[in-house]
């Protein structure tokens, strides 16, 4: 993919940052309006396929770290993992950390509604990650295609049949 | 006898929503069976996802109904049905995740067989 | 915190974990792979003992994920069961247990036969999914997630379908699968969002307890039997699961048996304990009997020709998913008729558990030997092989233990189950037994021609260096050959604990309402 034009790329360094920005409001106020980890994971991975049209793919490719993304996706997979195993005396998923009406919450620091923001922020970083990926492969899979490059070291299949 | 002329129209506004999910379950039904395009199956494909998750979301609606958070709406007399929307929701994240694998695996096809003509890509048989 | 509480949570949080940690694993060298990937599978398959044994004697276990017990279905007054509902009874233990340990003999299998090839990060995450996805199939107790783990299960055997990307057959075969399997989900769901728009609710046991007969529910329970038979490869929507079941790795399409399983578990679900009035009208049990005898009829017709050795077994599958669909249907017309009949109808229910087992246990072995003998001679043509016995002879033994299994040689567990199907069935139409032992006919002289051409016959100047398969290979097989030789050896233990317990908890779905509905 080739960069566009010098406006696109302008506008992209300007108004790029708070479509992050909206993501993570997304995320965080999932629990008392509409939206949640997913939404807004949504929303902040966009940023990665903008980068991809608006630079190209070259200047993609050496500035996605796999391993980051990965390292995101893991982080909120097990964070998410961890706040549905809080609730195990009850049941898994139990939301232990909730504060009932008129109770005094253990720390200051704890959202009201317990785990659910907890574990929208765990699958919004999970999203991230994961979607980010998404387009980091499929962008890599069609440079494979175009540039005729092989599959850098992969053992697939082995061809004693053909 | 206007009344009744308005009442019908009313009903037949009130099941609009349901026609359209119809018309979109039709199209997509029409273009998997017509279209040899593999992307044009994709997109085919994506909208009876999206037709479903219409179809869901109507059946939490209830007329005069307002959104399901108390926090923004305040005290009201319906409010139409939370679940529905969550199951959309996860229908709409299991789809996403199919719509990509299905564009890799388009991507993979094109790089086998060089065409993204469905009668062409005819390897396996019996 | 009683462990055995809270064991339908850890049927599918083992595998999820194990699915999300194994990118992990993988980065730490191939000792510490192989020892999660095992020590996971093994993991799975200790939990789906554990809730095999914890339903015997008609128990039903029940879960509420985020409840504030794991048992309070409704809570604070509420008239119909919300949340997140597990629900095990003997029935669906069968299931599960098949599936966890075809998935731990899958596992053995696969760190030997995968050692080749790259991508390890990608195949274990999808392996532990696809498990997860066929657990939590058999352990849900709502219309809604069901559909969520059927796709679960799908996306990931999409995935391991195409996992050879290399290879045109496997990314078409994936293109292929996902494209039906789409269509199917959608529809599944359009029926799970009709039952809600009429019922409030996609709870399997509260729907049960007020479900009526109209034009709605016959709708809903036709588009679920279609999906359902699709998704368990049943005649005519039957090519998906050949390519797939040819062109995945061994290992995973040993599992991919047990998820076909897994939707059949659906389809008994639905037609038993959701609609009992509607299915056992007749119409629906001529349905299944019709499109059971077609598959098991064609399905074997199909594998007599077959010289790929995986296709083969694939075509294998769908006629032995017939027996199964056929067993089902004659249940339902025997208990529907009445009149002196139940004891045919429940007669053949327990047959066709015991022929499921049977089924995933001998096919995924007969599938682990196809992968040894790919393994060891680097080609799926029966043409290219021959004389293999004197290099591979456990090999070759397992396969004979498989075969006369699978197509009910007198000692064998399939004679058994496959004795009860057809006695019964003769109740219903005599035409059935007919159909079946010419199946099995079929089938023996099918897997004669494999071993002669596989096994017998001078060597091949290409293959006089085969070797027998790795000791991880021998051991994934040699599981599953234990649990067929035990179910030969002990059937009487097994219908006693097992498929008896089953087949009455099927029948009494108003015990699965009351535990759906809070009543232990």
């Amino acid at each position: 993919m080739k960069p566009l034009s010098v406006v696109v790329t302008s506008v992209f360094d300007i108004f790029a940052w708070f479509m992050i920005v909206f993501g993570v409001y997304v995320i965080n106020n999932g629990h008392n309006t509409p939206g949640g980890g997913f939404q807004g994971g949504a929303i902040v991975a966009t940023f990665m396929s903008f980068v991809l049209v608006a630079y190209g793919g070259k200047k993609f490719m050496t500035w996605a770290r796999e391993g980051a993304y990965g390292a995101l996706e893991l982080i909120g997979l097990m964070a998410f993992f961890a706040f549905g195993c809080l609730g195990f005396p009850n049941a898994f998923f139990y939301n232990s950390l909730a504060i009932p009406h008129g109770g005094t919450p253990l720390s200051e620091w704890l959202p009201y509604c317990g785990t659910i923001s907890l574990m929208n922020v765990a699958v919004g970083a999970e999203v991230v990650g994961a979607l980010s990926l998404v387009v980091y492969y499929m962008y890599g899979s069609i440079r494979m295609v175009d540039t005729g490059a092989g599959m850098g070291g992969e053992r697939g299949h082995d061809r004693f049949d053909r | 006898m206007t009344d009744s002329i308005a009442e019908n129209a009313l009903d037949f506004v009130g099941n609009a929503p349901y026609v359209v999910v119809a018309l979109l379950v039709l199209m997509s039904l029409y273009a998997m069976l017509t279209q040899k395009n593999l992307i044009k199956i994709c997109i085919a494909i994506s909208i009876l996802g999206a037709s479903v998750n219409m179809f869901l979301v109507l059946m939490g609606y209830r007329h005069g109904g307002g959104i399901p958070i108390h926090y923004l709406k305040g005290a009201q007399e319906s409010m139409v049905l939370p679940t529905p929307q969550c199951l959309t929701l996860t229908a709409i994240v299991i789809a996403l995740a199919t719509t990509a694998l299905m564009l890799s695996l388009v991507i993979m096809v094109n790089k086998h067989y060089g065409t993204l003509d469905i009668d062409e890509i005819r390897r396996l048989r019996g | 915190m009683n462990v055995r509480d809270h064991l339908p949570a850890f049927l599918v949080m083992v595998p999820l974990l194990g699915s999300f940690l194994s990118p992990v694993a993988v980065s730490f060298g191939k000792t510490v792979r192989n020892v999660f990937f095992v020590a996971f599978a093994a993991l799975t398959l200790l939990a789906g003992a554990a809730i095999c044994v914890a339903t015997f004697g008609g128990n039903i276990l029940v879960y509420v994920m985020g409840g504030e017990s794991f048992a309070l279905t409704m809570p604070s007054g509420m008239s119909y069961p919300v949340r997140i509902l597990f629900e095990i009874d003997a029935f669906g233990a069968v299931f599960i247990f098949c599936v966890s340990a075809a998935a731990f003999a899958g596992a053995l299998f696969s760190v030997n036969y995968m050692e080749r090839f790259s991508g390890w990060k990608r195949f274990m995450p999808l392996y532990f999914l696809l498990t997860a996805g066929a657990l939590g199939m058999c352990a849900t107790g709502d219309m809604f997630n069901f559909f969520v783990f059927a796709e679960l299960a799908s996306i990931a055997s999409f995935g391991l379908t195409a996992f050879w990307r290399d290879k045109p057959e496997a990314v078409e075969a994936g293109f292929k699968y996902m494209f039906v399997s789409q269509i199917a989900a959608m529809l599944l769901l359009i029926a799970t969002g009709a039952l809600y728009g009429k019922y409030n609710a996609v709870n399997m046991g509260f729907l049960a307890s007020v479900m009526e007969s109209g034009t709605m529910e016959r709708v809903v329970l036709a588009l679920i039997i279609s999906v359902t038979a699709f998704r368990c490869g049943a005649f005519p929507m039957h090519t998906h699961m050949t390519d797939a079941c040819a062109e995945a790795p061994c290992g995973v399409t040993c599992l991919l048996v047990t998820v076909s399983q897994a939707s059949f578990y659906g389809l008994v679900r639905v037609c038993y304990s959701i609609f009992p009035n509607l299915a056992g009208g007749g119409t629906v049990g001529w349905l299944l009997i019709v499109m059971g005898s077609m598959s098991m009829i064609f399905g074997v017709m199909m594998a007599v020709i077959q010289h790929d050795i995986k296709r083969l077994m694939g075509y294998h599958s769908v006629s032995q998913a017939g027996y199964l669909l056929t067993a089902m249907g004659v249940g339902l017309l025997a208990l529907g008729r009445g009149g002196g009949m139940e004891g045919y109808g429940l007669a053949s229910i327990k047959g066709g558990l015991f022929h499921a087992m049977n089924y995933s246990f001998c096919n995924g072995l007969l599938f682990l030997c196809a992968g040894s003998l790919y393994y060891a001679t680097g080609t799926r043509g029966l043409d290219k092989m021959g004389g293999l016995a004197r290099n591979m002879p456990w090999t070759a033994a397992m396969f004979v233990v498989a075969a006369a299994g699978i197509s009910g040689l007198p000692p064998f567990n399939g004679f058994v189950s496959k004795w009860m199907i057809f006695g019964s069935g003769f109740a219903v139409h005599p035409i059935l037994p007919a159909l079946g032992m010419v199946t099995s006919v079929l089938a023996l002289a099918s897997f004669v021609k494999v071993f002669q051409a596989a096994f017998l016959g001078p060597p091949r100047a290409k293959l006089i260096a085969a070797r027998e398969a790795p000791y991880g290979m021998l051991a994934g097989m040699g599981l599953l050959a234990v649990l067929i030789l035990l179910l030969t050896l002990f059937p009487g233990w097994f219908m006693g604990n097992v498929f008896d317990n089953a087949a009455e908890a099927l029948l009494r779905p108003q015990d699965y309402i009351r535990a759906a509905m809070g009543g232990r």
